[in-house]
C-alpha cells in the first residue's frame, strides 16, 4: 500500500500530462453542427444573379448537394474558390453557393472576376438563413443527401486535402446508400 | 534624462488611442423588466465565434445579429425558455453557458461534487490512520509506571 502511494504522485502527474498533451490538439472550434440530421431549414429567398427569382429548399436539386455559405468580405472564400470551381467541374457533388451577408454587386463582380462554381446562389443579405443554419462565420460548407437531410457542416475552408479528409468518405456514403435504394 | 521624458511622451502618445472597446449598446426598452431579462438573456448565451465570451461581451458581427435576434424575439412576446431553446436548436448546447443536464455534461455538473468527495474521504482516512498511530504510541500503565520510576531515579 505505501509503495503504491509513493507512485501515486507520478501516476497523477502522467495521467494528467496526456489529458492536457491530447487536449492540445482538439479543435474547439470545430462545433458539432445542431442541424445534422435534420431537413435543410425551410428559406424563400431571391436569387443572387436575379432578385425577382425566389428560392425555395425545393431549388437545391441534385443527388448530393453541397451548400457553400460565402461571401466577398471573407478572405478563406476566397482561397478556396480555386476548389470549388474544380470540385464543380468534376461533378461529384451539384454545388450551390449562399451568399452570406454580402452586397449583390459585389457578389456578382466576385463571380465574373474569378469564375463561377455555384449552379445557384441564395442571395441571404440580413443572413436569416445562416442564422436558421446556425452559420456564425464564412466560409461554411453543408453537405445535404438525397432526402433533403443535412449530413454535415464543415468550418472553414475547402481544398483538396480538406475534401479527402472531410467529404470524401461522406460522399461515398451516401452514394452507396443510393445504390441499396435507402 | 532627455530621452527618459521623450519615451514617456511616447508612451501616453501611445496610449491615449486606446479606447476600450465595449460593444455598442443600441436597443431601447419601453419595460425595465424586459431590459432585465435581454441583459440575463445575452450574458447566458455564448457567443459561437469567439468562444470564450457571451453575446453581451462580444462585438463579433454574429454576436451583434443573435443580440439583435434576442431583442426580437423579446418584442415579440417569447418566453426566455423559447429563445434559449431556438438558439440551441441552431448553435447547439454549446450556446449555453449554463448547459443542460445529461449524459454528455454529468462531468461538467457533478464532477467537481466528485472530487471534493475524494478529497474529503481521503482526508478522513489520513486523518484516522494518523490518530490509530498516536494510539500505538500511548504507553500502557505499566510503562508509565516505570517511566515515572525512571524518572524518580534521576531527580
Amino acid at each position: 500500500m505505501g509503495k503504491v502511494i509513493r507512485f501515486l504522485p507520478l501516476i497523477v502527474f502522467i495521467a494528467l500530462g496526456a489529458v492536457l498533451y491530447r487536449g492540445l490538439f482538439l479543435k474547439p472550434q470545430d462545433l458539432p453542427s445542431a442541424l445534422v440530421g435534420k431537413p435543410v431549414p425551410a428559406f424563400s429567398l431571391p436569387s443572387l444573379k436575379n432578385a425577382d427569382a425566389l428560392l425555395t429548399p425545393a431549388n437545391l436539386t441534385g443527388d448530393i448537394v453541397l451548400l457553400n455559405v460565402w461571401a466577398t468580405w471573407c478572405p478563406s472564400c476566397r482561397y478556396e474558390h480555386p476548389y470549388l470551381l474544380d470540385l464543380a467541374k468534376s461533378g461529384q457533388v451539384s454545388l450551390y453557393g449562399l451568399n452570406y451577408k454580402d452586397e449583390r454587386q459585389a457578389a456578382l463582380k466576385w463571380l465574373d472576376d474569378l469564375g463561377n462554381p455555384y449552379l445557384l446562389n441564395v442571395f441571404d443579405e440580413a443572413g436569416r438563413l445562416g442564422l436558421d443554419l446556425g452559420v456564425y462565420a464564412a466560409p461554411e460548407t453543408f453537405v445535404i443527401d438525397h432526402h433533403g437531410i443535412i449530413r454535415k457542416r464543415f468550418a472553414g475552408p475547402i481544398d483538396a486535402k480538406v475534401w479527402q479528409q472531410e467529404f470524401a468518405p461522406l460522399v461515398k456514403t451516401i452514394r452507396q446508400e443510393q445504390a441499396r435504394g435507402e | 534624462m532627455l530621452a527618459r521624458i521623450f519615451y514617456l511622451a511616447a508612451l501616453l502618445f501611445l496610449s491615449s488611442f486606446s479606447v476600450m472597446a465595449m460593444p455598442s449598446q443600441t436597443q431601447a426598452f419601453d419595460d425595465p423588466v424586459m431590459e432585465k431579462r435581454y441583459q440575463s438573456l445575452i450574458k447566458e448565451l455564448r457567443c459561437p465565434k469567439c468562444q470564450n465570451q457571451n453575446l453581451a461581451d462580444s462585438n463579433s458581427q454574429i454576436a451583434v445579429d443573435l443580440r439583435n435576434e434576442v431583442y426580437d424575439m423579446l418584442q415579440q412576446g417569447k418566453a426566455d425558455m423559447e429563445i434559449t431553446s431556438y438558439m440551441v436548436d441552431r448553435y447547439g448546447e454549446f450556446v449555453l453557458y449554463r448547459p443542460k443536464v445529461n449524459e454528455l455534461t454529468y462531468i461538467l455538473w457533478f464532477g467537481p461534487a466528485v472530487i471534493l468527495f475524494v478529497g474529503v474521504v481521503i482526508v478522513v482516512i489520513a486523518a484516522r490512520r494518523k490518530a490509530a498511530n498516536k494510539k500505538e504510541l500511548d504507553l500502557s500503565a505499566e510503562q508509565q509506571q516505570q517511566l515515572d520510576e525512571i524518572l524518580k531515579e534521576k531527580d
